[in-house]
């Protein structure tokens, strides 16, 4: 394993070991507790459980990345889900996109350099009537305009700057 | 009266938790329901007068139903609530063009969703809950039925897969009960990958007992002794309740060993999915349940002989599911009553995009494309010209106004280029570019496909660059012959449903609007003006007034002018962006 990896607290993982000893088709639900308990996923968090699960880490890594919720990198404090489904994209998401990638400085799958904030566009939210929408912290943001969506993103910022 | 919040994830994105907490706060006794279907109109605030549980699973009977209801509101409803005066609230009441929204429906599937608790096994059973699977069991009376009396109704039924292939329910179940093997599997497939689609979330959400139960139905008829339910990991709300419906019907042991003392055991567990479109494969979905890539698997063999972990294994919908007990209960003859001779019964549609009223609407088979969006979903909103209305998502295609005669019929639909699909129907107007919704469509497969077969992996990224260009204004003379050409390839060369259908939204786009292809190609002109490399700004020196606010807003510097005497737009400087169009009240900006 390489020298740089995140030196992570592995022992947490052990009560997910626990309770999937000796189920073959766990690896999927092992990594979603995984990135519940890390955020997302340390590469020494890989090789861990590619080791308990017998099976090689590029099978681990090539599930990781096959699925869009896992991540390899840590997200900002505030994560924003950008919903880029279909009644969103008729309602304007791409003109969303471009004002919270303007606010921030980011891409989407970034994050801002004070950690504050994670921009990731999904597929579908599901809560179309409110299109476009976005989700942050698992609150939803409906009926955006690029100005609304600077406008709350700014307001989140200030709250966390005041706390 | 009792007041019951609706309290889908619709609603509660709009705001129906702030308004719990704030009636909760003022001392009311606030019961939950989830979803009725009418989106546009939440928060959804019910008060029921009488009794609770009269029969129907209902909390009483309907005294009124509020819509938009706002944390500010809590205090009129609760007030009213107590007093039983509703005049305070009258301003808050459905209106009766709204009621019809309902009214023109036929419930089936959705025949408990936003009427009943969905966290309450007692109101699921008040509403004839669980009487289907003990009918089947010969419980409480009556001789039962055997697995082949159960797969013969449902044939009757005309129940099709409603995920989207419209594949006869019977016959799934009966290959599955005819495969050799002592341990078979059933598995829903609750994966909604289609965005624009959100019935399934909305039945979970809304009815997890009616899911519950008809997979039961389904697990009994095929032999199996274990289940699962696969569900996508966005549906936070919709795994909670259903985790806790499987825990309420374990313990009332409708689940799990020797189901009310029949012999008959069925275990239920639930998977999260974890993001991936092309689980939706059935074959996808079972690499998933096994823990590796969602990557489809050549078919034959089929699941029903080789399935999950190699064993004879089912799998169906959710909308499918809901629909069984209901059948078990009033017979197959009643559900195929309804419809048209290829589609029976009725189909649940996720009405979006720019329409008036948007939800979930439920209809028999047979009725028009029209019927659904002009007489249930009122048409297109803010005074707009319908375009098109896109059907089945990223399989799916766009069905012009011309063609809005269509029948609700698998058939029927098919023979337009689109499909009948999950259910999602999002309608366009006039602003919608038809060429940039084949490129998002293309954005979206192109990013899905599993990278398993060549034609899907290269050939809908092809097919994605290409859009790019047209949309960029850098299309060529004989792109659209090269689109055909590769959509072919595709559609002949792909190894599952997700490669062989998403030519679909690029070829029915070309079907119907090659005018827009013509016009973004030879024109460099964009017909809905929404493709932001062809549009053009300019202002209307008769219609400016001089104000500066254009000027001031614009973030490239482009506009020139004094107070009070037209501005203009250098096109050379401006980014088009479109924020001076935004800005102007006097609709002096044209944009082109």
């Amino acid at each position: 394993m390489c020298k740089d990896c995140a030196k992570s607290d592995l022992a947490l993982l052990e009560p997910v070991f626990k309770e999937f000893e000796g189920d073959n088709h766990a690896l999927v639900t092992i990594l979603q507790r995984a990135q519940e308990i890390y955020g997302y996923l340390p590469t020494d968090v890989i090789y861990r459980i590619a080791e308990r699960q017998g099976v090689s880490p590029a099978k681990v890594l090539g599930v990781a990345t096959f699925y869009s919720q896992f991540r390899l990198k840590p997200v900002g404090k505030n994560l924003i889900l950008l919903c880029k489904g279909t009644a969103c994209h008729v309602n304007g998401a791409d003109t969303i996109a471009k004002a919270l990638q303007d606010e921030l400085g980011i891409e989407d799958g970034g994050t801002t350099a004070d950690g504050l904030f994670s921009l990731k566009e999904v597929a579908c939210l599901g809560c179309c009537s409110l299109s476009p929408v976005m989700m942050i912290n698992e609150t939803a943001y409906g009926s955006l305009t690029p100005q609304k969506a600077r406008d709350i993103v700014r307001k989140i910022a200030a709250e966390g700057a005041a706390s | 009266m009792r007041i019951v919040v609706g309290e889908g994830s619709c609603g509660l994105a709009a705001g129906a938790g702030r308004v719990h907490e704030a009636l909760t706060k003022l001392g009311a006794d606030v019961g939950i329901t989830g979803c009725i279907g009418m989106c546009y109109l939440e928060p959804v605030v019910d008060l029921y007068d009488g009794e609770r549980g009269t029969g129907n699973g209902e909390p009483g009977t309907l005294a009124a139903r509020l819509v938009r209801v706002q944390e500010k509101d809590a205090e009129r409803v609760f007030n009213a609530a107590k007093s039983g005066d509703l005049a305070g609230v009258e301003d808050l009441k459905i209106s009766p063009a709204d009621e019809e929204f309902l009214a023109k429906q036929t419930r089936i599937a959705l025949r408990h969703c936003g009427i009943i608790d969905p966290e309450s096994i007692d109101d699921y059973r008040a509403a004839d809950g669980y009487k289907a699977i003990a009918k089947i069991l010969g419980v409480g009376g009556g001789q039962g039925m055997t697995p082949e009396q159960v797969i013969e109704e449902i044939k009757i039924s005309g129940l099709a897969g409603r995920g989207g292939a419209g594949f006869p329910t019977w016959f799934k179940w009966n290959a599955a009960r005819n495969a050799k093997g002592d341990e078979k599997y059933l598995i829903c497939n609750a994966d909604e990958g289609d965005p624009g689609a959100f019935m399934d979330r909305a039945v979970i959400e809304s009815d997890p007992h009616s899911l519950i139960e008809g997979m039961l139905i389904a697990a009994y008829a095929i032999g199996a002794s274990q289940a699962f339910v696969y569900v996508r990991a966005e549906y936070p709300l919709a795994i909670v309740r259903l985790e806790k419906a499987i825990k309420d019907a374990t313990a009332a042991n409708l689940l799990g060993d020797n189901i009310l003392g029949t012999g008959f055991s069925c275990r239920l567990r639930i998977k999260a999915g974890a993001g991936a479109f092309v689980c939706g494969e059935e074959t996808a979905l079972i690499e998933s349940l096994e823990g590796s890539r969602g990557m489809p698997r050549l078919k034959p063999p089929f699941p029903a002989e080789k399935g999950y972990t190699d064993k004879p294994s089912n799998i169906n919908n959710v909308e499918t599911f809901a629909n069984v007990a209901w059948i078990i209960l009033n017979g197959g003859a009643a559900f195929s009553a309804m419809g048209t001779e290829t589609s029976k019964g009725t189909k649940v549609f996720a009405l979006t995009g720019k329409i008036r009223r948007g939800g979930l609407v439920e209809v028999p088979m047979g009725l028009t494309l029209r019927d659904v969006i002009f007489g249930i979903g009122g048409g297109v909103r803010d005074g707009r010209k319908f375009k098109a209305v896109q059907m089945g998502g990223p399989s799916g295609g766009c069905i012009p106004e011309s063609l809005l005669d269509t029948l609700i019929d698998y058939k029927a639909l098919g023979a337009t280029g689109a499909i009948m699909g999950s259910g999602g129907m999002v309608v366009m107007d006039d602003s919608t570019c038809m060429v940039n919704m084949a490129r998002f469509f293309l954005d979206f497969t192109a990013k899905e496909s599993c990278g398993k077969c060549v034609p899907c992996r290269i050939g809908t990224k092809r097919l994605h660059e290409t859009l790019v260009r047209i949309t960029e204004g850098n299309g060529r003379e004989g792109d659209v012959e090269l689109l055909e050409e590769l959509c072919k390839g595709i559609k002949d060369g792909a190894l599952c449903g997700l490669g062989q259908t998403a030519p679909n939204p690029v070829l029915t786009t070309i079907r119907y609007f090659r005018d827009e292809y013509d016009a973004h190609i030879r024109e460099k002109r964009c017909p809905a003006h929404e493709c932001a490399a062809l549009k053009t700004f300019s202002i209307d020196a008769a219609k400016c007034k001089g104000c500066t606010a254009c000027a001031k807003k614009c973030p490239a510097g482009a506009i020139s002018g004094s107070l009070k005497n037209p501005h203009a737009i250098d096109a050379a400087k401006c980014v088009k962006c479109g924020a001076c169009a935004a800005t102007c009240r006097f609709g002096a900006v044209v944009v082109g």
